[in-house]
């Protein structure tokens, strides 16, 4: 404490005077000491935790050789699961995105009893184990099930279907996005639509010319989470996928049964195959949201 | 001051805590011996009884106690499991195959495993059954009827489940003697029998949840112990087994882990514990979770519970595993290409 309070009392002036070398202008004083230091921490607690498992798979996958590892990852079979995977992962946090914000503007804009209980209710995708999600889901969407017996006579599929990977993709982004839009919306003064309503704007003018711009960059984040994960996602679509080679298998799980069939290296490609495609789409998502933060300012 | 001490103090503790849970294994090894026996999906119950009847044994034999831990999952995730670094004493696959690929990769037991023990490591076998809902309503007796149109069969996928691999090859193996080994027929009721299979789970144990929870598809196809089980479990009232006029003779097999045993220390112990499998007591349990006897006198005894039926063996129609494995299941075999023809 008696350091900090030494520090603070000396000028940027002063500060700028000791050190020579430093550029014109002022240094900004932060809090965590040394640039240096929280740099090298940052770059070792990176690579330990996601560059090192990383390579290794990029290691593994490189023992095929490009031409075998072009054919593994571009056979039919594997094609096929990329469409349904990266579709129904696009599909899921779209309709996230949409039914997400909705939730949040209610959690965040409006009392009601019972608000809390909502709210906590929000994180169970997180909580639950995918396994049981999975289950809970197909039981369900099985044609005997609650919602599937109401689906069927109209001539919808829920579970076995590409639909099934849907609705469960869906279930587990649903956090994503209200947990990235909220704290963003509770920040946004009430007070911004006031103004804007008194300066003669409708409603949608509000909503599209006020509130969005400031929730867009939080939406595409809820949105790029939720997609990330639901590409990764094993565990529950397994159980209401139905496994069907060239209709309903995966990605992930494609990669188990090269797995299953101690083709490791095959696994890895798709695996690779798998990240580099994510971080292309990630990157992109970023890109789209520094572009419009930048327009927005 | 005060609250970075009460911090410092509860670091201490959790990195305290944290290292008697990593160390609480190794305490317990040095008062007894410890057995870990990797297994797969369905011999869960088997091995919880057996354990407790070869720790009677063992104590009364030796005077020594001896804790039996057992790890369930799907077979070749088990293998791999070994291969990657799990310390099992005992291994007991689904199929041979697996065990195979533990000593081919890893060294961990000899290659000519399966010749160590009787009956090729196989103290007890099964085979694959049909289940189907009471009064078998579309009146399923054999093979064949499964490829009717309309009839929705469930079994699991073959390149997941161990058991699945076990249908496929039942199924196989009747259409070629059915149809007087002529390969290309055997291939069109494969493909006729997979399209009337509208879902495939991962396990076998999944496929039967499909279809007695689920309700979903005629009939069934799965190992003739879990059908048993699934009859008893939700009653004769609702589900009949169907036994067709041929199917494979299922051999799971076991085998100790030579060199993982050898380096625990628990060697001598881990060969008495699949030895014991093929005692009468060991026999007695496999058939009472309905797995089939190989002993004559116990499989005398039990010859009620198990319908007889012509069983062929994989080494005869196939070749073995490896080349099961090859020609069937590995990508682009013939099972890739009931779904993706023409490659």
């Amino acid at each position: 404490m008696t350091a900090d309070s030494s520090t603070r009392s000396t000028s940027p002036a002063a500060d700028a005077g000791l050190r020579v070398a430093a550029p014109a202008r002022a240094r900004r004083r932060t809090i965590l000491p040394g640039f240096g230091l929280t740099l090298a921490f940052t770059l070792a607690y990176l690579s330990l935790i996601v560059l090192i498992p990383l390579s290794a798979t990029f290691v593994k996958a490189s023992t095929l050789g490009w031409a075998q590892f072009w054919r593994v990852v571009t056979e039919p079979r594997s094609l096929a699961s990329y469409r349904l995977s990266f579709g129904a992962s696009f599909l899921g946090a779209a309709v996230n995105a949409v039914f997400g914000l909705v939730v949040a503007w209610v959690l965040v804009r409006y009392r009601f009893p019972g608000r809390r209980l909502l709210d906590a209710l929000v994180d169970l995708p997180f909580a639950l184990p995918t396994a049981v999600a999975g289950i809970t889901l197909t039981t369900l969407c099985a044609p005997g099930g609650w919602v599937g017996r109401q689906l069927a006579p109209l001539g919808i599929k829920a579970a076995f279907s590409p639909l099934g990977v849907v609705i469960a993709l869906t279930f587990i982004g649903l956090p994503f996005v209200v947990r990235t839009i909220q704290p963003v919306l509770q920040n946004l003064d009430a007070e911004i639509e006031e103004a804007a309503a008194s300066l003669g704007a409708s409603r949608w003018q509000t909503w599209r010319r006020v509130i969005l711009p400031e929730l867009w960059p939080a939406l595409l984040t809820g949105i790029a989470l939720a997609f990330a994960r639901a590409v990764g996602e094993y565990g529950s679509v397994v159980f209401i996928s139905g496994n069907m080679p060239m209709k309903t298998e995966i990605t992930p799980l494609l990669i188990i049964t090269k797995l299953d069939q101690y083709d490791y290296a095959g696994a890895t490609a798709i695996g690779v195959f798998m990240l580099v495609v994510s971080f292309v789409l990630l990157l992109v998502i970023n890109v789209l949201q520094w572009w419009s933060g930048r327009r927005a300012a | 001051m005060t609250r970075r001490l009460v911090l410092g103090a509860l670091v201490v503790v959790m990195v305290a805590v944290a290292g008697g849970v990593l160390n609480a294994r190794s305490d317990v090894a040095l008062k007894e011996q410890t057995l870990l026996n990797v297994s797969y999906d369905p011999t869960r119950e088997l091995y919880q009884e057996y354990n407790a009847a070869f720790a009677k044994h063992w104590k009364g034999k030796t005077g020594e106690d001896v804790k039996i831990e057992q790890s369930h999952s799907g077979s070749s995730k088990q293998a791999r499991a070994v291969i990657d670094g799990l310390e099992a004493d005992v291994v007991t696959l689904a199929l041979a195959y697996d065990i195979d690929a533990i000593a081919g990769k890893s060294g961990l037991l000899p290659k000519d495993w399966q010749s160590q023990l009787p009956r090729r490591s196989a103290p007890y076998t099964s085979t694959i059954v049909f289940l189907v809902r009471k009064g078998n309503p579309n009146t399923i007796k054999d093979w064949d009827d499964l490829i009717r149109p309309g009839i929705a069969v469930i079994t699991p996928n073959p390149k997941t489940s161990g058991g699945a691999r076990w249908n496929y090859l039942a199924a196989w193996g009747y259409a070629l003697k059915k149809r007087g080994g002529d390969e290309a027929k055997a291939r069109q009721f494969m493909t006729a029998l997979y399209k009337n299979v509208p879902v495939l789970d991962s396990g076998a144990r999944g496929a039967t949840t499909t279809f007695v929870e689920r309700g979903i598809g005629d009939v069934l196809i799965n190992w003739e112990n879990e059908v048993l089980l699934a009859v008893r479990e939700f009653g004769a009232d609702r589900f009949e087994l169907v036994v067709p006029s041929v199917s494979i003779l299922a051999e799971p097999p076991v085998a100790v882990v030579d060199a993982v045993a050898e380096q625990h220390g628990t060697l001598e112990l881990a060969r008495a514990y699949v030895d014991y499998l093929y005692s009468e007591e060991g026999q007695e349990i496999a058939a009472k979770h309905y797995y089939r006897p190989t002993l004559a006198s116990v499989a005398a005894a039990h010859a009620a519970r198990f319908p007889a039926v012509e069983l062929f063996t994989i080494d005869a129609v196939f070749g073995g595993w490896q080349k099961a494995q090859t020609t069937h299941f590995d990508d682009g075999g013939l099972f890739d290409q009931i779904y993706q023809p023409g490659r």
